[in-house]
């Protein structure tokens, strides 16, 4: 499957900051065919560093999509039967409107001149995104991590226009230890003299800050067993006498390498706006408490925790099945043993493809 | 012969080592919202959502069967009963069923409780530990009973609270509850007579007096 990333454009965006953001381009990608009915749209939302490219093989580099085992023809969202959305989120870097993109004001990138982005101003232009697309009523919005924030967003903030939600190893909202890890990796960046208050488009991007911010987020995705099996102490082959600080051991070069190779792919800028609108999340604020906030959904839910996911951990989705069920609403939920860390949404798909084929395929069937 | 009737046998025989589950079956009203604590693989649910259309949940503690029972299209989330309906809002059920999982829950007052707080009426079924082979075993081996009922060993076994018909009758005194029915069952056949001594296991649907 050839697939290549399109673009909308939108006069502006009102933003939860107060300000209008102007002009706005949204970088989406589809798979399948939407029916007749336009009752088969699925919504896939990506996680932190994610992108449009969900899946298939791009046309543009030849690589394959982030969710690629899960999206396709007899995968977990069959594009067989289900027309599938993905976009690219406000504040990202790769194709959306974000921090890297031209300020019609200056003529020049926005850099730190970007205005503060939240979750539910993402979901607000994707939602602008579905309505140019003809699609009044999602039969899901899927993602995990952020997505699964943007997932719950969804069904809180537009009811009517989501039939069902997979929200996957995720929270409604942050804890310390997730802002702290944030909170690590941004200071990475801005202490890089390279970053200079945000406005190094011209000067070129805050490398170092940026790969030891990707590093720390790599360890935070796996497990220790994880890490135990894929790396252990195994060394690199060295020189026997030496004793420096270069690369001894495989870990350590593996982190060096998914740091170096961030850098090319993520704008530093992006890496702070996104991460503030992820810790600033908290979709119980404004009706009082998450219960509050969920009384008003009218979705069907399969909430999936991982085991060893210790970045979001299954008491973060268990707080979200324990409030949709104070209101009895229809929830299904599993914790599915994996090693794999917060990454095991991403790779450990066996289980979880079972679970949204079937759920998917019932709510299609009572919807219908 | 309409489809259900057809199936219903079919069912009963298919189930013969979970005779209460087509006992229960009957017990449920058509249409109505219930909830299965200990729901297993889910075919009690499965059954009731597709013969008599009703709103089923489910709690279930294995995720192998939560994830089974989800693959049918059944809402049931992982969790364990003893804590797991203090999120439910009062009387958000027409029945909640208990099927032979009281006697391996910690706390079973509490769990009965709970039950009728959150469901209307309540269906519990446990297996009978006032038996004659129960009493004759224990009697003739003077070791804890190990019976074709109870197959397993005192330190393997499931069951942490061992009840007899006579027990859950005067609790349901002390409860002040009302039984709607009473239902005693050995192997596929219905007891009449004696069935503290006779019944394998025992269904009653309850609820609170009013």
């Amino acid at each position: 499957m050839i697939v290549e990333t399109q673009c909308a454009h939108f006069d502006s965006l009102p933003l939860d900051c107060g300000e209008m953001l102007s002009p706005v381009t949204v970088a989406y990608e589809t798979y399948g065919k939407l029916n007749a009915a336009r009752s088969n749209a699925i919504l896939i939302l990506h996680a932190f560093s994610g992108d449009a490219h969900a899946a298939g093989v791009s046309r543009e580099n030849g690589k394959l999509g982030w969710w690629d085992s899960m999206i396709g023809p007899q995968k977990a969202f069959d594009t067989d039967r289900y027309f599938v959305i993905c976009s690219n989120v406000l504040g990202g870097c790769r194709g959306t409107t974000g921090p890297s993109s031209l300020n019609p004001a200056t003529g020049r990138a926005y850099g730190s001149a970007f205005p503060v982005v939240t979750i539910p101003d993402m979901v607000r232009l994707q939602k602008k995104l579905v309505d140019h697309l003809g699609i009044s009523r999602l039969l899901a919005v899927a993602g995990g991590s952020m997505g699964g924030m943007q997932a719950l967003q969804w069904a809180v903030a537009y009811p009517e226009a989501v039939a069902s939600a997979i929200p996957i190893a995720s929270a409604y909202r942050h804890s310390a230890q997730q802002i702290a890890f944030n909170e690590v990796g941004r200071m990475a960046i801005m202490s890089d003299p390279d970053w200079n208050g945000g406005d190094y488009y011209e000067s070129g991007p805050p490398a170092r800050g940026l790969s030891v911010a990707r590093m720390i987020g790599h360890i935070t995705y796996m497990s220790d067993e994880s890490m135990r099996e894929k790396f252990g102490r195994r060394q690199r082959p060295k020189d026997e006498l030496r004793n420096g600080f270069d690369v001894d051991f495989e870990v350590e070069n593996y982190l060096r390498y998914r740091g170096g190779e961030f850098v090319n792919r993520f704008d530093a800028n992006s890496y702070l706006y996104i991460t503030k609108a992820m810790d600033n999340f908290d979709l119980s604020s404004g009706y009082g408490s998450l219960s509050g906030a969920l009384a008003r959904t009218k979705a069907r839910f399969l909430v999936i925790s991982f085991t060893s996911d210790w970045l979001y951990p299954s008491y973060q989705s268990q707080e979200i099945v324990r409030a949709l069920r104070g209101h009895n609403l229809d929830v299904a939920y599993c914790e599915l043993q994996s090693n794999y860390g917060h990454d095991a949404f991403l790779v450990e798909v066996g289980e979880q493809t079972e679970l949204v084929r079937h759920f998917l395929a019932n709510t299609f069937k009572k919807a219908a | 012969m309409s489809a259900a009737a057809t199936q219903e046998p079919t069912f009963v025989r298919q189930l013969l080592g979970r005779s209460d589950y087509a006992i229960i079956s009957e017990l449920v009203e058509r249409g109505s919202k219930v909830l299965d604590l200990g729901c297993g693989d889910g075919e009690l649910l499965a059954w009731l959502v597709e013969n008599k259309g009703v709103t089923a949940r489910g709690v279930e503690i294995s995720p192998a069967r939560v994830q089974h029972c989800i693959m049918q299209g059944l809402s049931v989330y992982q969790g364990d009963i003893d804590a797991g309906l203090a999120d439910y809002p009062d009387q958000c059920f027409d029945f909640v069923i208990l099927s032979q999982t009281l006697q391996e829950t910690h706390h079973p007052l509490r769990v009965l409780r709970e039950m009728l707080r959150v469901g209307r009426r309540i269906i519990v079924a446990f297996p009978n530990f006032g038996h004659w082979s129960m009493r004759l075993s224990m009697l003739l081996t003077g070791r804890a009973p190990k019976t074709k009922l109870f197959p397993y060993e005192w330190y393997d076994s499931p069951n942490i609270h061992f009840l007899t018909v006579e027990d859950f009758e005067q609790l349901a005194v002390a409860e002040n509850l009302e039984v709607e029915r009473r239902i005693f069952l050995s192997a596929d056949r219905r007891v009449r007579l004696l069935p503290n001594l006779r019944a394998q296991v025992a269904v009653y649907l309850l609820k609170k007096k009013s």
